[in-house]
């Protein structure tokens, strides 16, 4: 089991989801941008312990697919 | 062409029409879908007399629902047409979601057996509105069907509603003690009374399509995110009786529905879809989705239920279950209301628990509808990243969203019921009843045929001897019925002398450790907006 991505968001999922979408209602892609920047360094500090974090990196970096094979 | 034989349903002249005086209701429903169906049945089979007016004269055209929850199914099988639906649907639980090409994860609606009634069962909703129409005509002396009659008018006093209908043969007007307006989306009731209806529209079309063929798939819901046959959308597989397929097909918001719905454009697409197997159209159609509701369902003796007052996207089957658990909730209060057991107050607990259930529908509807059709380019960079993720993340694939299926909505913390002294205590006030096999001297039977007809008190034998209170009928566990598995006395958490209150609509009311006459009496008075007698 992959430690990382195991689910802790529980019954919650749906609405961290939509708290997520919502925080971005209104702005243009480069404030968005800048948005998910400072909550990248905010969640990082929330999680708060670098080998953890390191972990997370490595997960987002693994890319599943190659990018040229995406449609969209 | 569709399989399904529509048969006309027979007008008459109604005796307003032929000379004879028209007589004064106490409950007219308008429109004679799912949920108007259910109301005058559910009605009927409390004594009350209905009148329904339908402006049509043939079941539900084309597609529209087929997947009917598992607490639809109870509420219908309380009614008498559960086990026809049963027999001749497709009885379901797994749903499998894809992307492209690769299954990320599937999910069991019901793992647990022990329930009369399953996950889903899916079946064309004119075979549901048949069955309806069937069980109505067997109640015939308490329920008049009325078709070609269409409500144009609407005037109410304090102490009565007076319809204007529209027939073949010339306007009438007919006098009930309540309406209940179960007239579908565009209802006429809430336009004529200049009632709001406000919401959201997502800019998105499905074409929706039911394919005859003959095929291997199981009874499963199958979706799929941006597959390879129909790339960069979506898509629904699902299987109805009569070897037909239901399928739903994105197809964006640039598309034309005109176009769409030629055979010669639908045809490649399930084509791609199903591969080289010989299939047929039954129906195709190409929908926009909204997510509505009114302000309030309750006005005066105007009553809304089902889509009239609140409508959603399909995804997730929330509409139709959703408006027949309306009608659940509704009847057994406007019956209390109409034989003078409760005050008229007790409709306003209907707005109350039913909107906290339409926003909850309406929540989860919303949300499938917008992971499928993201706004604006990051939201979709959201998505995406959540399917890529979804595949080796066990949190990411929570997070996919092909539409969160219908439940039963929670009544806990609201005006009628009678809070736990333990609120952890598992089914607390509130909670939708469970199902359990038991047995009773007639054989074996379902907890949920014995919790019917009224407000009942399920109890397990403890210290004090229990009693009936104010005439409530008492479920003794081991002395009424058996519990054959168990199940009972787990699902209920019922520790000797535990006692659970149970509203007519198979909701917890109130419960307790004890048996305690005094707290049961106050807590029924409650649970019907009455004073404590
Ligand atoms: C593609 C699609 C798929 C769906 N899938 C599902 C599903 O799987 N599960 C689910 O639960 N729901 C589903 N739904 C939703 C479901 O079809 C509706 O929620 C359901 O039909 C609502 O029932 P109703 O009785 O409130 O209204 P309707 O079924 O719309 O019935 C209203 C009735 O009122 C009559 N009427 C209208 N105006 C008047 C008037 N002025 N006078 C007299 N009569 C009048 C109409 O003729 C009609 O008979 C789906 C809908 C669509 C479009």
């Amino acid at each position: 089991m992959n430690e990382i991505g195991a689910d802790r968001l529980g019954s919650a999922a749906d609405d961290v989801y939509a708290m997520l979408i919502e925080a971005h209602a209104g702005l243009t892609p480069e404030e968005s941008h800048r948005l998910n920047v400072r909550l990248v360094l905010l969640l990082a500090n929330a999680i708060g312990d670098r080998e953890r974090i390191r972990a997370v990196i490595a997960a987002a970096r693994r890319h599943p697919r190659d990018p040229s094979q995406r449609t969209t | 062409m569709p399989r399904y034989a529509y048969r006309r349903f027979p007008y008459t002249t109604p005796p307003e029409l032929r000379g004879a005086a028209g007589r004064r209701w106490p409950v007219v429903v308008v429109g004679a879908g799912p949920v108007g169906l259910t109301a005058a049945v559910d009605l009927a089979l409390q004594g009350i007399e209905v009148l329904v007016l339908d402006d049509n004269d043939v079941v539900s055209v084309g597609s529209r629902a087929i997947c009917w929850a598992k607490r639809t199914l109870e509420i219908l099988d309380r009614l008498g047409v559960g086990e026809r639906m049963l027999a001749k649907g497709i009885t379901w639980k797994v749903g499998r979601v894809f992307h492209r090409d690769r299954e990320l994860y599937s999910f069991d609606l019901l793992p647990e057996a022990g329930h009369k009634m399953p996950a889903f069962v899916n079946l064309q909703q004119y075979y549901v509105e048949e069955y309806l129409v069937d069980r109505c005509r067997e109640l015939g002396d308490r329920i008049e069907l009325r078709w070609k009659s269409r409500v144009a008018g609407v005037s109410q006093t304090g102490e009565r509603v007076r319809l204007a209908v529209a027939t073949p043969d010339g306007p009438y007007t007919v006098d009930a003690d309540y309406v209940l307006a179960c007239d579908g989306v565009r209802s006429s009731v809430r336009q004529l009374m200049g009632l709001d209806f406000a919401g959201q529209v997502f800019e998105e079309r499905f074409l929706i399509a039911d394919v005859v063929m003959a095929a291997e798939f199981p009874s499963e819901r199958w979706f799929w995110f941006e597959p390879t046959f129909h790339p960069g959308q979506s898509a629904l597989l699902h299987k109805q009786p009569d070897d037909i397929y239901r399928i739903d097909l994105q197809l964006g918001w640039d598309t034309d529905p005109e176009v769409e719905k030629r055979p010669e454009r639908v045809t490649p697409r399930i084509r791609a879809m199903v591969g080289e197997r010989p299939f047929e159209l039954d129906w195709v159609s190409v929908y926009t989705f909204q997510c509505r509701r009114m302000e309030r369902f309750v006005h005066g003796r105007v009553i809304f239920a089902g889509d009239s007052a609140h409508v959603v996207s399909p995804f997730g089957a929330r509409g139709g279950n959703g408006g027949i658990q309306d009608i659940d909730n509704l009847c057994w209060k406007l019956a209390a209301v109409l034989r003078r057991e409760a005050p008229e107050a007790l409709l306003a607990s209907y707005d109350e628990e039913r909107i906290r259930a339409a926003d909850e529908n309406i929540l989860n509807s919303a949300r499938a509808t917008s992971f499928m059709t993201p706004k604006g380019p990051v939201e979709r960079l959201f998505r995406d990243a959540v399917l890529e993720l979804a595949e080796e993340h066990a949190f990411a694939r929570r997070l996919v969203n092909s539409g969160r299926l219908s439940r039963p909505h929670h009544l806990g913390g609201l005006t009628l019921q009678t809070p736990a002294e333990d609120p952890t205590v598992p089914m607390a006030p509130g909670a939708p009843c469970e199902d359990a096999p038991i047995a009773t001297p007639d054989g074996r039977r379902w907890l949920l045929e014995l919790l019917r007809g009224g407000f009942r008190l399920l109890h397990r034998p403890g210290d004090t001897p229990p009693r009936p209170v104010d005439g409530v009928p008492m479920l003794v566990l081991g002395r009424d019925f058996e519990d054959l598995e168990g199940l009972v006395a787990r699902r209920y958490a019922l520790a000797p002398g535990a006692t659970v209150l149970i509203r007519p609509d198979q909701h917890v009311g109130a419960r307790w450790p004890e048996f305690d006459p005094g707290a049961i009496r106050v807590a029924l008075a409650r649970a019907t907006a009455g004073v404590p007698s």
